[in-house]
């Protein structure tokens, strides 16, 4: 489903972001991407959604090459990608529902859809509670649960979520956790970063271990190595 | 689906204006003292222009006939004076005229018309007043008096003089300054229009620069650059109709107010013999209100709409 060909991304200040990676992601996969700051975690999701753009190689979502896309094309594609940042990145005029809203509305999704799904994820999440709140009124752990709510309110094909839980308690981390493994159990496609030991454990499933900007491990039902 | 899209930019152009209350305020002051800036150039050059017309229409030359000169030769001097080219007005006034004139304007003056008494009869002579349509012709028309053989019957000449010469000196500056004031204005109107279209445009900028990261996370989440301008446009949009409503009822109460002011300063007397000075902005703001308020407004909805516009684009290539 989606499928990293030979990419390398070397930074205008000439660091070596990734370095020649390749390697395929099947559908529904719950796959965890583990390395230490710096191992190109984060510029491999960047790659995906093009927020940036490779080096060399290419990255594919299906047959489409991601980036040769226009604009209209490049919309449509991150609408069937749901990010989770590790900041959040909340919009913070809007509320909790607007924020999830804004999600359903850029997807073309009707006034009635939007006002039925956006209680029924805040739920899922278990927020339904702060759903009037603004993003600054909410905890850390509350406000990455809605930026998950956000991400997967449009159903879309593929979740990825980069350190969702670098700025977590481990009660919060574990939650997430278990948010995310229910998305996957209902049919998404998953691919989370984190360089948290206690995540990886939890998560189960394919783990690829990256170090300097290369693939050093890829494991089918792995263990945190490093 | 393009109405539901209208709709939603719409409501959020509208929600976002108002929860970014200090930001909505500073452009609407901004934008407000540039269309303020507008509505002074508009009220200076209608009052700049009232005031040359007036000055224009009060210089004229005057030929003054002597005093057995017949009615008929000065009337068919008129004639060939009306069919230059140059000449916008001739009006003729008789001997009668003139006195009467002279008589009501000095009624109340016991010693003036005791005077008038004395001297017996009327010593006033008959005149034409021409005018130009402009003030440099005036040279033309009194030369075109001078070399005319204009004697009557009995071989004595019929004017007596022609005051060109006097109101040369005023002429002559007007014909100079006019122009030069013209310029002047224009350019001083573009250079405070361009300055104030850039701080409108540096405002606007900073305050979508504020909400640059806002916008990446919108691209991200896969809205389309329609979904993520539009409310910056309309919000920018409002900006423009507000400052619009603030800037009318600015020049309005400064319209009325500066009447009292030339009031206050002339004198009720005085300002009334200078009828056209009294009143000069208060009248041309309501008879021109359409015009105005289409250009204060369009201005302003243009300043905040293609302002906005432009600022959000830079912060859409994610």
């Amino acid at each position: 489903m989606i499928y990293y060909d030979k990419v390398s991304k070397i930074y205008p200040d000439k660091s070596v972001a990734l370095d020649n990676v390749s390697f395929g992601i099947e559908p529904k996969e719950f796959v965890t991407i583990v390395g230490h700051s710096g191992a190109g975690k984060t510029t491999l999701m960047k790659l995906l959604i093009a927020e940036d753009y490779p080096t060399e190689g290419s990255v594919f979502l299906e047959s489409t090459n991601v980036h040769n896309l226009n604009k209209k094309q490049m919309s449509k594609l991150r609408r069937r990608i749901g990010t989770v940042f590790q900041d959040y990145r909340l919009i913070q005029n809007k509320t909790i529902y607007e924020n999830i809203a804004f999600a359903m509305e850029a997807s073309g999704r009707t006034d009635h859809e939007i006002a039925a799904d956006v209680p029924h994820v805040l739920e899922l999440v278990d927020l339904a509670h702060k759903i009037w709140n603004f993003p600054h009124e909410l905890s850390g752990g509350e406000r990455q649960r809605v930026a998950i709510a956000r991400a997967i309110v449009t159903q879309p094909d593929i979740i990825i979520a980069d350190e969702p839980t670098g700025n977590l308690d481990p009660t919060n981390t574990f939650e997430i956790v278990r948010i995310l493994k229910k998305i996957n159990e209902m049919g998404t496609t998953v691919l989370l970063t984190t360089h948290n030991k206690g995540v990886v454990d939890a998560v189960g499933g394919r783990v690829i271990t990256m170090e300097n900007g290369k693939v050093i491990r890829d494991d089918k039902s792995g263990k945190y190595i490093l | 689906m393009i109405f539901t899209t209208f709709k939603r930019i719409t409501r959020t152009g509208f929600v976002n204006f108002w929860r970014n209350g200090f930001l909505s305020f500073a452009a609407i002051v901004v934008i407000t003292l540039s269309l303020s800036a507008f509505g002074g150039l508009v009220f200076a050059s209608a009052f700049g222009r009232s005031l040359l017309a007036d000055v224009k229409d009060k210089v004229d030359i005057n030929v003054y006939f002597t005093l057995t000169a017949p009615e008929k030769d000065i009337l068919a001097l008129q004639k060939e004076i009306e069919a230059l080219p140059e000449v916008a007005d001739v009006t003729y006034v008789s001997a009668e005229k003139a006195l009467s004139s002279f008589k009501e304007k000095w009624q109340n003056n016991a010693l003036i018309m005791q005077g008038l008494t004395e001297v017996g009869g009327n010593p006033f002579p008959a005149a034409l007043n021409v005018k130009a349509k402009d003030p440099g012709q005036y040279g033309n028309i009194a030369n075109f008096l001078t070399s005319k053989n204009t004697e009557d019957q009995s071989g004595s000449t019929i004017i007596d003089k022609v005051n060109y010469e006097e109101n040369k000196i005023i002429i002559d500056r007007l014909s100079a300054i006019i122009p030069t004031v013209e310029q002047v204005g224009l350019t001083v109107s573009l250079i405070l229009i361009l300055v104030a279209i850039i701080i409108v445009w540096n405002t606007i900028r900073l305050i979508i620069y504020t909400a640059k990261d806002e916008i990446a996370v919108m691209k991200l989440v896969g809205a389309s650059n329609i979904y993520v301008r539009g409310p910056f446009i309309i919000s920018g949009i409002m900006y423009g109709v507000v400052s619009a409503i603030l800037t009318l009822v600015l020049m309005a109460g400064f319209a009325y107010w500066s009447d009292s002011i030339v009031l206050r300063l002339a004198g009720v007397d005085v300002a009334a013999n200078f009828s056209l000075i009294v009143n000069v902005l208060s009248a041309y703001f309501v008879h021109n209100f359409p015009q105005i308020f289409i250009l204060i407004m369009g201005s302003g909805i243009l300043l905040g709409g293609v302002a906005s516009y432009v600022a959000a684009r830079k912060y859409l290539r994610v």
